[in-house]
């Protein structure tokens, strides 16, 4: 979906069902002569876990702020179910927000961070006033219908032990509970995250994750998560919006933009490890790289230098017992490659090195193990290793960045395209 | 090998003693040397214009429980105490969270309000003895200029007491202002935001939700200095009104300045000293007490 392409908001009469559909229209955004966003425009659908992930600086963390209200924009509108927004405050926006370090208040307990909330909510003023506030008849009538809900919320976290806790005595993992907690005791329409696992040891990263997606599966509220980390935006949304300057780059399915990204910057940033560049040559509807002609034909008419992004796992080697290989098949590209030293993951390895063709630029492969690898000897003798590139994963863009799509050629004859002059 | 243990521990033990004594030797000599002759002088007779002095025991504690002077000062100081320390605290508080709002001046009023820090208060003291004077003083010019009555401010039993607060207030706000300041910053902004977030957007949310339990630690210590700044008064009180008019500004530091130097009672003013002490270091344990307590990072 391209970027900045103002959407219809629906307004949805029926009042019964709680819905929660998020629509930005053209937010502005700028602090002194530095424009922060630049036109900024989403829809987010009822229920739609969406992540928001570019590096630190692109703006992320500021849109996720003015959603919540706890920062204006300069222009445009937010809705959140057709009705504006605009200079409401953050109570009144029926969201609810996690923040990066929890902001959970240390001079309460764990009960009394996640009754805050609803204390707001549901007591007038002199009954929240320290002091008096135990003799109001509002304190009274509500505090049981408070305490029940931060109970019931509590044991859905499984945190409900920890509630007579200070933040102080919890664990990073607690702290991220009992925030999560404080959030959904108030039953918001729109749940707003702001790098929520960045605190988080990489081990309890993978396991607060899943809980996060079982949570929002479960509770069906809209998700808005801010990232820096494509993993986190890849694994739990969606759909993702990546962002870079202000602006987004590509918004949708996290396979369509690992697998049909926009533009190069895309391409770089989603996907882990990253995307390998090489250069490539267009002249007369034939594209090479080095002195290889590629079995491929781009979309639109182009001549002169492309870049073409090859995944790590598009590469496959050949001849080594203990890796996976793909399939011989005719159309793939066989290529020579000079590796530098192999990276052991586990159920994979990751190769680095680079192709003969062009011996500058570091490529990084990543093959499967099979089952009677261990054969460590053959990759310490080979240097240089027969690898084959799969054309149809290939991805091609513009000198200015722009991807430019592409097709497989038929095959004129049954011969697979020759490897000409390479080392 | 347990034998080469012992001797590293009593080789490091000895290094830990030579290098806390010089701070130990200090603090023996300056503090608690002087407190135990205070003491041994409190059960004397000593005047300091003789050499001549005879042990008279318990005698000058007697006295001190069945003198008028002494109850009269100690009245005259808690009444100062209860004019000064909540006017102290919570005017320097209400500026402190102002000037934090403020965003151009900041700087520039901070330094304003702690412009009477640096100055000297005993030669402020006259500055502004002829401010309040009840004859000349500008600020009585200013009262008759808008119609009021002139006041007397620094001779008049009921006023002189509210008059010598309002000289110590003006001197240590900006002090205590940049303590609660110094407090304030340090409050994560973004509890200030879940704060609104969850609905306390209100101020009177903010203040008690937020500012105030985070403040603890700041507050109890700025409770505690201010609390012995006000039984401390001395200096004003001896350049401004020498205790006058009728004794109604004699304070406790005063009475024992005038036994042991005015009347020469040297043991009489040792023992006043020592009770004074006692007061002070009340609320030393108060704070020492109180002051972790109150931290809930």
């Amino acid at each position: 979906m391209p970027s900045g392409v103002p959407l219809i908001v629906f307004l949805t009469g029926n009042l019964g069902c709680k819905m929660a559909k998020l629509s930005l229209k053209n937010i502005k955004k700028s602090f002194g002569s530095t424009e922060v966003l630049k036109n900024i425009s989403l829809d987010v659908e009822d229920g739609e876990f969406i992540s928001l992930v570019g590096q630190s600086g692109c703006g992320k963390s500021t849109l996720l702020r003015i959603i919540a209200g706890l920062e204006a924009q300069d222009a445009g509108d937010i809705l959140i179910d057709g009705a504006p927004m605009n200079g409401r405050e953050p109570k009144d926006r029926n969201i609810a927000m996690v923040f990066q370090d929890y902001a959970l208040y240390p001079h309460m307990s764990v009960g009394e961070n996640m009754s805050m909330p609803l204390i707001m909510a549901r007591l007038p003023m002199h009954a929240r006033l320290p002091g008096i506030r135990h003799f109001t008849p509002a304190h009274r009538r509500e505090k049981p219908g408070i305490d029940a809900d931060v109970e019931k919320v509590a044991k859905q976290l499984r945190i409900e032990h920890l509630l007579q806790r200070k933040p102080a005595q919890l664990s990073g993992g607690q702290r991220q509970r009992v925030a999560l907690g404080r959030a959904l005791v108030r039953n918001p329409k729109v749940f707003l995250m702001d790098e929520p696992l960045s605190n988080l040891d990489a081990k309890l990263r993978v396991e607060v994750r899943s809980e996060i997606t079982e949570l929002h599966a479960s509770s069906g509220l809209t998700f808005i998560y801010v990232t820096h980390d494509q993993t986190e935006a890849m694994t739990m949304s969606d759909r993702v919006a990546l962002m870079q300057d202000g602006a987004f780059l590509q918004v949708g399915a996290p396979n369509d933009l690992y697998a049909n990204p926009a533009n190069i910057d895309v391409a770089k940033f989603i996907g882990s490890p990253e995307i390998n560049m090489i250069k490539g040559a267009v002249t007369s509807d034939q594209v090479s790289i080095g002195n290889v002609a590629l079995p491929i034909a781009l979309d639109a008419p182009f001549n002169g230098a492309v870049q073409i992004g090859i995944r790590p796992e598009a590469i496959t080697i050949n001849g080594v017992p203990g890796l996976a290989f793909a399939n011989q098949s005719e159309r793939t590209i066989q290529m020579s490659f000079n590796k530098r030293l192999v990276e052991d993951l586990g159920p994979e390895v990751l190769i680095h090195g680079a192709l003969a063709v062009e011996p500058n630029r570091s490529i990084r492969i990543r093959a499967q193990k099979s089952q009677n690898y261990g054969e460590r000897e053959l990759f310490a003798s080979t240097s240089q290793l027969d690898v084959q590139i799969d054309p149809s994963s290939l991805l091609f863009f513009d000198p200015s960045g722009k991807r430019i799509s592409s097709k497989l050629k038929i095959p004129t004859h049954n011969n697979p395209v020759e490897l000409v002059g390479a080392a | 090998m347990s034998a080469m243990a012992s001797l590293m521990q009593s080789k490091q033990t000895r290094l830990a003693y030579m290098l806390v004594m010089p701070a130990a030797v200090l603090i023996l000599v300056i503090y608690i040397l002087p407190i135990i002759i205070v003491f041994f002088v409190s059960l004397t007779d000593y005047s300091l214009v003789s050499d001549y002095y005879e042990f008279v025991g318990m005698e000058n504690y007697e006295k001190m429980f069945s003198d008028e002077a002494f109850g009269n000062a100690l009245v005259n100081t808690l009444i100062y105490a209860a004019i000064f320390l909540p006017a102290a605290f919570i005017v320097s508080l209400v500026l402190a969270i102002a000037i934090q709002e403020q965003k151009q001046f900041r700087s520039v009023l901070e330094v304003l309000f702690f412009l009477p820090v640096t100055s000297t208060l005993a030669a402020m003291a006259i500055v502004w003895a002829a401010l309040m004077d009840s004859g000349q003083g500008v600020i009585n010019h200013v009262i008759v200029s808008i119609g009021l009555e002139k006041i007397n401010f620094l001779g008049s039993e009921d006023l002189v007491l509210f008059s010598l607060a309002i000289i110590s207030l003006w001197s240590i706000i900006g002090f205590n202002m940049v303590l609660f300041l110094a407090g304030l910053t340090s409050i994560p902004q973004n509890l200030y935001e879940a704060a609104a977030i969850d609905g306390a957007s209100h101020p009177i949310d903010k203040f008690f939700r937020v500012t105030w339990p985070m403040l603890g630690p700041t507050t109890m210590f700025v409770a505690v200095t201010t609390s012995i700044t006000a039984f401390k008064l001395f200096d004003t009180v001896a350049i401004v009104t020498q205790g006058g008019p009728d004794h109604a500004s004699e304070v406790f530091l005063y009475l024992a300045f005038l036994e042991g130097f005015e009347y020469f009672n040297m043991g009489y003013s040792s023992a006043l000293s020592l009770f004074f002490l006692c007061i002070i270091f009340t609320f030393a344990l108060v704070q020492a007490f109180f002051a972790d307590r109150n931290v809930q990072y």
